[in-house]
């Protein structure tokens, strides 16, 4: 008998009110894929991952996370948002920050400091520690989240647009960082963006949504060798015909 | 703090001149005042209350009185302030309530405390508890509603509970919010212990107010009421340098050292 999906989304839909924002959603995620979802914005894709985050319930429809249905949030599944200087806690050092996952999963105090200093060192923030989130640049913020989100220990990885308020160094950066924390770990990642270029960089698969309401308009699969590469995989024959593909996809939704 | 006060001179110019205007007025008119006295008079009456103990027996009192009223008004209101700001039922039901008990003023319930708990220290708490009470109790409030609902999503996320949701995350991030309200209060209790002296309660510095007035010492009197004024000064400004140290760093951008 196969795994049970890492995530799947069964003929959702959510309306706020007369406002229908998705509609007819049918997807599924493997253990261990890392799947982009690109659309324009308002095309729903941030909530998309808010109902797998157990954060909003579908109108109609179900979500599952590993078989169950999603409820509510869950310690299995981490999220990292795009807003960094929001999501962490401004009154918490780097350490402190890492560490409130731990806290509520109640591991004892004293095997908290090593597991969180592996942690900031895994996203090269070993000797920022000490430092509150306003002291961060918005990349080291954001390796920050990101490892508060590892912290969780997630079975899957929720990531909204992560890297959209960024410059593109710092960006590239930490494309490969992602890619290699949850190669480690087979970590499943649901990944929104607007970028189409870093949805086929990233992922095994490219789900691109329509707007207005929201659904599936192409789900492709990304088959570029890994490791992936800035060079080599941004230059790679397929890379190049794939972009050209998508472009071409998401011109057409959007004319 | 000196480089502030040389740098302020031109603040100072105004009180200087008042203060030596007076001085020279009241040598070319030295009459015998129930009411004004000279600033010469007031310093030599200022170092009277230091030295026969008036000044720090009454300061401790009217600090010891704000304070554990003001202690009481803070852990009450802000418990209260959770409470209603959390949960629906409570806000419903007690939105009357609140709407009309918060208009009393303070020293409407004089009477009723000495009634209540007699001369001394516990009439003076149950004033200025009540005094603060209410803007601790409204901040709070506020102050819970107005947390990023980032933040709030992080915390279920993270699969809190309500307590750990409270102390971890939503005092934390209303802490500023919550320290406007304590700077407010600080204010409000020395107003308030002061006024419950002078109204009815024989000790503090109200009562060395009404004491020096009553034994027509304008001197006396000024000194107490300028120590007064001071005192609610140097309040304000330790916390506003606390407030400084406490919350700079969350500022994006804070700088390394904080």
């Amino acid at each position: 008998m196969a795994a049970n999906p890492a995530i799947e989304l069964k003929d959702v839909s959510l309306s706020f009110g007369s406002n229908q924002i998705l509609t007819g959603i049918d997807m599924s995620v493997d253990p261990g894929e890392f799947v982009c979802v690109i659309g324009a914005s308002g095309s729903g894709k941030t909530t998309l991952l808010r109902m797998i985050a157990g954060l909003l319930t579908p109108t109609t429809g179900k979500v599952f996370s590993n078989g169950k249905p999603v409820l509510k949030p869950s310690r299995h599944v981490a999220v990292v948002f795009q807003d960094y200087g929001r999501a962490l806690l401004p009154w918490r050092r780097a350490f402190a920050n890492v560490s409130l996952p731990l806290e509520a999963s109640g591991m004892p105090a004293k095997d908290r400091p090593a597991r969180i200093r592996e942690l900031l060192a895994k996203v090269g923030l070993a000797h920022h520690e000490d430092k509150f989130p306003g002291q961060l640049s918005g990349g080291m913020q954001q390796r920050l989240q990101i490892a508060r989100a590892l912290a969780q220990e997630p079975d899957t990885l929720l990531m909204d647009e992560p890297f959209g308020a960024l410059d593109a160094m710092t960006r590239q950066t930490l494309q490969d960082e992602v890619l290699r924390l949850v190669s480690e770990r087979k970590t499943t990642v649901f990944f929104v963006t607007h970028d189409i270029e870093e949805a086929l960089y990233l992922g095994d698969r490219v789900v691109a949504l329509d707007s207005n309401p929201g659904r599936v308009a192409y789900d492709i699969k990304v088959p570029l060798p890994r490791p992936r590469d800035q060079l080599t995989t941004r230059e790679h024959p397929e890379f190049l015909r794939l972009r050209r593909e998508m472009f071409e996809i998401m011109n057409k939704i959007h004319a | 703090m000196i480089a502030a006060l040389t740098k302020s001179w031109r603040g100072w110019l105004f009180p200087v001149l008042v203060i030596a205007g007076a001085e020279i007025w009241f040598l070319f008119n030295p009459v015998l005042s129930d009411t004004l006295a000279a600033p010469s008079k007031i310093v030599s009456g200022a170092i009277e209350t230091l030295t026969d103990g008036t000044l720090l027996k009454t300061t401790y009192q009217t600090l010891v009185a704000a304070a554990i009223g003001l202690l009481i008004g803070m852990v009450a209101g802000t418990a209260c302030g959770i409470l209603i700001g959390l949960a629906r039922t409570a806000d419903r039901l007690s939105s009357w309530s609140v709407e009309m008990l918060r208009p009393i003023p303070s020293v409407a319930l004089i009477p009723l405390s000495l009634l209540t708990f007699g001369y001394g220290y516990r009439m003076e708490y149950a004033v200025v508890a009540w005094a603060t009470f209410w803007p601790f109790l409204i901040l709070t409030q506020h102050a819970l509603k107005q947390v990023d609902v980032r933040l709030m999503e992080v915390s279920k996320l993270m699969g809190f509970g309500i307590f750990a949701r409270i102390f971890k995350i939503m005092l934390p991030a209303a802490a500023p919010r919550l320290f406007t309200a304590l700077r407010l209060s600080v204010g409000l209790s020395l107003v308030v212990a002061v006024t419950v002296e002078i109204a009815a309660n024989p000790q503090g510095l109200g009562y060395g107010l009404m004491v020096s007035q009553e034994s027509l010492r304008p001197d006396r009197m000024f000194a107490l009421l300028i120590w007064v004024g001071l005192l609610g000064w140097a309040l304000n400004y330790g916390l506003v340098w606390l407030e400084g140290r406490l919350f700079a760093h969350r500022a994006p951008g804070a700088v390394a050292s904080a």
